[in-house]
This record gives C-alpha cells, structure tokens and sequence, in this order.
C-alpha cells in the first residue's frame, strides 16, 4: 500500500464511484464533462445555468405529473360502449385480492416516485441556484431523491402504454385524451433533467453549509 | 495503465456522494452514508435477491397474466402464451417486444449478473471493460422488464366493456413485478468496483514475476 503523500489534500481527489479509480480534481471548462478515463463514467458534468434549468424542468414536471394524473389518459371506444381511464385508474386495475399490492407498487413507480423526485431537486436546487445556503435537511432530500432514481418508471409506463394501444387496436377504438399528450411531453422532461444534474456539484454545495 | 485504485492509496471514496476520506473512516461525513472500502457481503446479498428473483419468476411464466372475457369465451393467457397469440394475429413487432420485454431480458439479466458475481471470485475470460459494460447494461435495461406488468395495468384498467369484452390482470403479474424488482436490488447489491480489483491483483502479481 502506498501512503499518501501529505502535501495532497483530500479535496483535491476524486475518486470514480464505479471502478475506485483516484484522479486529481480538475473542474472541466463549461460546457464540458470529467470523465473516469477507466471505466467511462461522467464524473463531474459542467453546464451553464444547470441549476435554474433543471429547477425549471422540475417544476414543469410536477405540473405535468399531477395534470397528467387527473384528465382523462386514454379513451376506447366500441359499438356504443365507451370507458375512459387516468394514469392512477391504470395503476388502480389491480384490485383483486393481493393483487392490490401491485396496485401501489404501480402507482408509486409511475406516479408518486417520479412526483417526489422532482419536488426533492427543487427543494434541493432552488436553495443552490440562488446562492443561499442550503435548506434544512436538503442533505437528506438529496439522498432520498437519489436513492429513488431506478425507481422512477414514467418511462417505462409510456412504452407501455403504445404497445397497450397496439394490442387493443383491432378490438376497438382508441383515442388519447389530454393526460396522454402532457405524459409523452413529461417522460422526456424527466430523462432531460436527469442529464443536466451533476451529482459531484450538488453534493459539494450542500457540503460548504 | 497507471490508474491506481482508492483501496491502494489508503482511501475510501463515498459511493453516493464520492467525498475522498481516509481509509479507515466508518461513516461519510458530508452525506452520512456507512463507508466500505469494498461492500462486505455485496456477494451474499447479490445472491440472495438473486435466487428469490428466479423464484418469483417461474411461477410469473406459469400462472396467466392476463384474462380476456369476449361475449363467448374467457380465456387466460400467460406470458409467452399471449405473445404467441399476438403472432397468430400478425403482430409480430408487439410480440417481439413482450418476448424482449419479458423473456429475453429477465433471463439474460439473470445469466448477466450469475456471471458478473462469480467473474470476481475467480478468473475471468472476459476483460475488466467488458464486464464494466455488462454491469452498467444490465443496471440499465432491468428497470425496462417492468412494461410487460404496465401493459396489463393500462388494458386492465381500459378495456372495461361491460358484457362485449373485459380484460383482468391475473395473478403472474404480481409475481413478475416482484421478480423484476428483486432482480433490481441483486444487480444494484453487487459492488462494481470488485471488478476492477480483480484486475489490480493480477497486474501486482504480473510484476513480481
């Protein structure tokens, strides 16, 4: 094992999360990222005005997510008979039985989880975007948030929904309603959101509190 | 390659929010996680959720997903049954996805991480890159097995046409939920930075040769 030289302090070293790889920090230009040369992970993402942006999106989201929750998502229709159905009425399909547990799970991972993250980075971010020091607990907030990141589906939901829509296409009619155009509109706030957040920035403004 | 690992330099990095802090540090200051150098019993607990993950997936294949009631006849369908349903009536692109979707992907991510857990007890054929590659495809594409359990949610929830046709989840559905979240858990249990040792140990010993 090889110490550590004393004249090298622990800030100035990064340490790549994925393959233990150990660089000295060096904050890449604007508009560019640090990259662990190893394993290929970003490790440092530098983008103007991040922090106002993706507090924007989040803030979209949350509007969306809760609009999209609330009108009608999808509608069918066949000889006179119609029914037309939310996000949470989809999730809410599992109601026999032990299958209501699934209906929770699906709720919170279409619906709940994504809503929670995007009101954790605002609560987190808007702090940091207007050099105010950091709100109670944003530390934990922060975590959670992180934490719940694989759990978050409205993705997944929306691909579920066209190949949904392809199935029941030669039994019925289809037709979208509101909630269908602001999700589709959502799912691709949520990925953009996601790239524009660097992890190492947020967790080194919570530190300075 | 001249990369040194943290665990060499006598450092340990935080794994959520990647401060650098001396090797024998117990908990992350900044963020308040519990520090290891490398996860003790990431292995075990791979496996652990692992093995419950294939339980839960051979009775997710067995028992139906779906109940489809037409004014003649209900009829269950399983997983592969309905995708093979969908064949027959000349969709073979939606079927291609459920197979994918559900099949091909829980398997092949059942095969991934047996291999990546037993890659870093002993020798492996494949490179550190190659299987930093497969960890981070298998991080990503698990979450994407859930859509088959949407798919059901959202036709479910929609095709509710009184006595003409009706469509109810069966009980697979809550076991394939279940075996992809478990599934989840084991790849997230597994500690990639166990590939690269591995690596470290070999060039070490190369050289005292």
């Amino acid at each position: 094992m090889t110490s550590l030289r004393p004249d090298i302090s622990l800030d100035d070293l990064i340490v790549c999360p994925t393959c233990d790889a150990v660089y000295s920090l060096d904050v890449p230009e604007e508009g560019d990222r640090a990259v662990c040369a190893r394993c290929n992970t970003v490790l440092i993402t530098n983008r103007r005005n991040a922090a106002f942006r993706v507090i924007a999106l989040s803030l979209t989201v949350v509007i969306l997510i809760i609009a999209s929750a609330v009108f009608p998502f999808l509608r069918i229709d066949a000889v006179g008979l119609n029914n037309s159905v939310s996000i949470l009425d989809a999730a809410f399909a599992f109601s026999e039985g032990l299958l209501s547990l699934l209906a929770l799970v699906t709720a919170a991972l279409i619906f709940a989880i994504p809503l929670c993250r995007a009101m954790l980075t605002i609560y987190v971010l808007a702090p940091i975007a207007l050099q105010l020091s950091p709100r109670k607990h944003a530390k934990q907030a922060f975590r959670l948030s992180e934490a719940l990141r694989p759990w978050s589906m409205a993705e997944i939901f929306a691909i579920g929904c066209a190949v949904a829509l392809i199935k029941v296409a030669d039994l019925a009619e289809v037709s979208f309603g509101p909630a269908f155009w602001m999700f589709s509109v959502l799912v691709v706030l949520v990925v953009a959101t996601d790239n524009f957040m660097c992890r190492w920035s947020i967790w080194k403004a919570l530190d300075t509190s | 390659m001249s990369q040194r690992s943290a665990k060499e330099m006598g450092l340990v990095a935080c794994p959520r929010c990647t401060k650098v802090w001396p090797i024998e540090t117990d908990r992350c200051e900044r963020c308040g996680k519990t520090l290891h150098s490398r996860s003790p019993k990431s292995l075990q607990r791979v496996w652990a959720w692992w093995v419950i993950g294939v339980m839960c997936y051979i009775p997710a294949n067995i028992l139906p997903m779906l109940t489809t009631r037409t004014l003649f006849r209900s009829e269950d369908s399983t997983i592969v049954g309905g995708a093979v349903e969908l064949i027959h009536h000349g969709s073979v692109g939606i079927a291609l996805i459920i197979l994918i979707a559900s099949v091909a992907i829980p398997v092949g991510k059942f095969f991934a991480i047996g291999f990546l857990a037993l890659s870093v007890q002993r020798p492996s054929a494949a490179s550190q890159h190659q299987r930093q590659i497969l960890y981070e495809v298998v991080e990503y594409i698990g979450r994407w097995s859930m859509i088959d359990v949407f798919v059901v949610a959202i036709l479910s929830a929609l095709v509710q046409l009184k006595a003409l046709a009706s469509i109810n989840p069966g009980p697979a559905s809550l076991f394939f939920a279940c075996s992809v979240i478990f599934t989840m858990l084991s790849a997230q249990s597994f500690d990639s930075r166990l590939i690269w040792d591995r690596h470290d140990q070999m060039k070490k010993s190369s050289a005292h040769v």
